[in-house]
């Protein structure tokens, strides 16, 4: 389980192929980054829509 | 069982009959598209001859697409189709009447119009043979098709650009065999697996499609 | 067997997998970030480079697995759509909704990999090759799915709809692949295929693997809490809803 690179530089070249390859790795962890935010987002302001909501029907009743 | 398709059809070719200004659009547009290619991509006959196939097929396949939102839209709007989904013969069966009459306005005269543009591509008689007998036997597959589209969009805003979201990527087996056959004419290789191929489609979309179609229509009508 | 079936359904009102769902994010989530630490690792770091790709290859780390996932979350959502049509469950058309941005995104990715995979391999972005072009198609048949039920106010509508849609895709996907199989035989001379993975020391596999666990647990994270969003939203009104929001005003 040696690390195979000599040094962080090689790592980032990726012998030659360093902007396809981070160019993948790259987008795949924007869009599972981006992804759960949106989730997240859409969900909070679901909640706070639907406690605006009820916050308005709990007064039109009193 | 073959009256009451029968009798779908009758009525629904009367219909179209009523409506020729829609049917002649249909044909109008197909030629419209096929003329537009030659002069985007140039007049050069080998050029021509070689994109033919596809540009023929991608045009009737559109053209027919566009014909399909009317399929269940002016029965949906005066009731009829509801009177239709209550009736006691099978719902499926209904739709198959409905396909087979959409199918003979709309893929028919498509088919026997193909040729007189496939002259303009420069094509040779046995690939224009090919043409017609490939889009006689795949357009009812579009039809079939594209019936359930257009049972799920029925009554949604922005319908037609929806049922072309949903219907052309399930059209894209019809359009491989359908043009791959033209192609293997003018290239010389037989036809007949292409044809015959497109032939199995057809049958499944003729005569299973339209229970999902009819599946379809329950639930846009609920 | 008789008592594990009451408990199926039981979990299968939103009442009751919402909680359920909730406790089961984390462990998800947890699970998503070590196999896909310990993925990356023996995929970037210690795995040696491939004589024939170089380090082009370790692309193959990322795209193998976004395909599976592509093509495995429209097999489930298919799997739901069924259930759905045939039990009329609430929760399964949820499940479809939810899981559908997730596939299209996947197969996103896999286009996107795929590209930049071509590029250096094969000196081009895009090539029509069979596997490719059916990803492409598959894109096609998510964003068919997102827009029909964009489209449809009525959530049971939608979800039946969708139901039929998805079902319809899932038919279609073999004849599909079958076809563009075909065609691309007949005009491509030399067929170069993107999958036609190099041949993998050990390491390497076990790296592939570990991240498409990685990519399973983070779907099934993210279309899990999608659900849980979708739940609140359809099943707003009711008590239990009612509870959830005062416990998450609590916090």
């Amino acid at each position: 389980m040696n690390i195979y690179w000599n040094s962080f530089a090689d790592f980032l070249a990726m012998g030659g192929y360093g902007l396809y390859v981070w160019g993948s790795f790259g987008v795949t962890a924007l869009v599972m980054i981006a992804e759960p935010i949106l989730a997240v987002r859409s969900r909070k302001s679901l909640v706070a829509r639907l406690k605006r909501q009820a916050r308005a029907d709990r007064n039109k009743e009193q | 069982m073959i009256a009451a398709v029968g009798a779908i059809v009758a009525r629904d070719l009367k219909l179209a009959m009523r409506r020729q200004a829609d049917l002649v659009s249909v044909l109008f547009f197909f030629i419209i598209v096929a003329s537009l290619f030659p002069l985007g991509v140039g007049p050069e006959p080998q050029l021509l001859k070689k994109l033919a196939p596809g540009v023929l097929w991608v045009g009737a396949l559109l053209a027919t697409m566009l014909s399909l939102p009317r399929l269940f839209a002016d029965d949906y709007r005066d009731g009829t189709l509801e009177q239709l989904v209550l009736a006691p013969q099978p719902l499926g069966l209904t739709v198959i009447g409905k396909v087979l009459a959409h199918w003979l306005v709309s893929g028919l005269p498509l088919a026997l119009l193909a040729p007189v543009l496939g002259i303009q591509f420069d094509l040779e008689t046995d690939a224009l043979a090919t043409l017609t007998l490939s889009l006689l036997i795949g357009t009812p597959a579009l039809s079939g098709i594209g019936a359930i589209g257009a049972a799920l969009t029925l009554g949604l805003r922005g319908g037609g650009v929806l049922v072309s979201l949903l219907v052309l990527p399930l059209y894209i087996p019809v359009l491989i065999f359908g043009a791959g056959a033209v192609d293997a004419t003018v290239t010389g290789m037989g036809a007949e697996a292409h044809l015959s191929i497109l032939g199995a489609l057809a049958i499944g979309g003729v005569f299973f499609a339209p229970w999902a179609t009819a599946a379809a229509l329950r639930i846009s009508l609920e | 067997m008789n008592n594990r079936l009451i408990n199926w359904f039981k979990y299968a009102s939103p009442q009751s997998f919402y909680p359920l769902a909730g406790k089961m994010i984390p462990w998800f989530v947890a699970l998503a970030t070590v196999f896909g630490a310990a993925g990356l690792w023996l995929g970037l770091a210690v795995a040696p480079t491939d004589f024939q790709q170089g380090e082009g290859y370790r692309i193959i780390f990322i795209h193998v697995p976004a395909s599976w996932m592509s093509m495995f979350i429209y097999l489930v959502m298919a799997f739901w759509a069924a259930l759905g049509l045939a039990y009329n469950t609430r929760l399964s058309g949820m499940m479809a909704q939810a899981l559908a941005p997730t596939g299209a995104l996947m197969a996103f990715l896999s286009l996107w990999t795929g590209a930049l995979w071509g590029k250096p391999m094969w000196g081009t972005w895009w090539v029509w090759d069979a596997r490719l072009t059916s990803e492409l198609i598959l894109l096609f048949l998510y964003i068919g799915f997102i827009a029909l039920q964009a489209a449809i106010d009525d959530p049971r509508r939608a979800d039946k709809a969708g139901a039929v849609l998805a079902l319809v895709g899932s038919v279609n996907i073999p004849i599909i692949y079958f076809s563009v199989k075909w065609w691309n035989t007949l005009h491509q001379g030399a067929s170069v295929s993107l999958n036609k993975a190099p041949a993998m020391a050990s390491i390497m596999l076990w790296g592939m693997l570990l991240l498409a666990l990685s990519f399973w647990m983070y779907s099934i994270a993210v279309a899990l809490y999608r659900a849980r969003t979708i739940m609140l939203e359809r099943e707003r009104g009711t008590e239990w809803v009612k509870e959830v929001l005062q416990r998450e005003g609590a916090k």
